[in-house]
């Protein structure tokens, strides 16, 4: 019954859709639908792209004064050669689908920003872990993917690394028995206790 | 009318040439200066100025590196904390972690190819043998740091021990 009158209701839309054009030409609706398409995929990758921007990750205080406040001082925000790794460069896939489903992982940071699971210092370093072990989760789980859009094995030239560094390289990370995340954990923030977390292994 | 306009163009372009003569070489970003050699202490230890008098500004010295050459430097006097031969930038050190602790703790070291830390570091105050480090101990950059490649600011004819021993092995 419930049904019958839903279909009742839909049933001119769905006339509407099904009949051929009387006022508009195939050319208008196909060129039509073609522009229209362009300006929502676009607008839709520009808005998705507009997240990933260091402007609007640091525009929440929680970001501002606790991660991007440590990121700071590390390597990966001023170095010699003036390229930085802004925050989404680590913590969201550059691969389309991959990165579309992180950012759907993300709504629960929203669910988090709206009623404020970590905005207070206090409550963002009870919450530390919690959230490190996140990332270092899907860093391990994904092979350092996010480390290795920039770093890749077979680029680094180990000649000019330091010895200690080039010899570990190889034999842990050129082997593949560990991936980056394993050694080099707490790289561009502040770690939380580390008690009970394997490290360098 | 025709020469008010010549005029204007003229005083136009006599402006813009003027304003292009801004000078913006040396004054503004001057070359660094030499780098200061070490000289006699004698009477006066002034590793600081270095002789600058103290109503003229003084240039500072360039940035030191870091050694980072990973072999082991000779110690100076007996129980000397080795210093060390790598850098640490952002190593983080803190009541959370110990990053040194990665490589030096007895259970890595091999692996990591790193000196372990002595016995005595995993012995508390009252003589009592622990698993893990001590906490009188933890903080390790109060005993071990590293070297930089600055030159000495006062002459220096120190010999630590064994001088000789090392420099004899160099070559």
């Amino acid at each position: 019954m419930a049904l019958r009158r839903i279909w009742e209701w839909l049933k001119p839309y769905w006339q509407t859709l099904r009949r051929p054009s009387l006022h508009y030409s195939l050319g208008f609706l196909t060129l039509g639908g073609f522009v229209a398409g362009i300006i929502f995929w676009g607008g839709f990758n520009t808005a998705m792209e507009f997240t990933n921007t260091e402007t609007f990750c640091t525009s929440c205080h929680e970001m501002n004064d606790n991660v991007f406040a440590e990121l700071k001082t590390t390597i990966h925000y001023t170095n010699r050669s003036g390229v930085r790794a802004v925050c989404s460069d680590c913590h969201v896939p550059h691969d389309w689908t991959y990165k579309i489903a992180r950012k759907m992982q993300a709504s629960k940071e929203v669910w988090g920003k709206i009623f404020g699971t970590i905005n207070t210092r206090e409550k963002f370093l009870e919450k530390r872990l919690e959230l490190a072990q996140h990332e270092w989760a899907r860093l391990k789980a994904n092979n350092s993917r996010e480390c290795r859009n920039c770093h890749q094995y077979d680029s680094m030239d180990l000649t000019r690394q330091s010895q200690r560094a080039a010899q570990i390289h190889q034999q842990f990370l050129g082997t593949g028995e560990n991936t980056c995340i394993d050694c080099h954990k707490g790289i561009a923030h502040h770690l939380p206790n580390m008690a009970g977390v394997p490290q360098g292994s | 009318m025709k020469q008010g306009l010549h005029a204007l163009i003229l005083f136009v372009t006599a402006i813009l040439l003027l304003a292009g003569c801004d000078d913006h070489t040396s004054a503004k970003y001057p070359a660094p200066s030499k780098p200061v050699t070490v000289t006699d202490a004698g009477q006066q230890i002034d590793g600081i100025r270095r002789g600058v008098p103290i109503n003229q500004e003084a240039t500072p010295p360039l940035m030191a590196r870091v050694e980072n050459f990973d072999r082991p430097r000779p110690i100076n006097y007996e129980m000397q904390p080795p210093t060390i031969p790598h850098a640490i930038d952002n190593y983080q050190l803190t009541v959370n972690t110990n990053r040194c602790m990665l490589c030096h703790t007895r259970s890595n070291a091999e692996k990591f190819q790193a000196p372990p830390v002595s016995d005595a570091h995993y012995v508390t105050r009252d003589g009592e043998v622990l698993e893990q480090i001590s906490t009188r101990r933890y903080f390790c950059v109060q005993c071990h740091v590293v070297q930089t490649d600055a030159p000495e600011l006062v002459k220096n004819t120190f010999k630590g021990l064994d001088t000789e021993f090392w420099n004899k092995a160099q070559q």
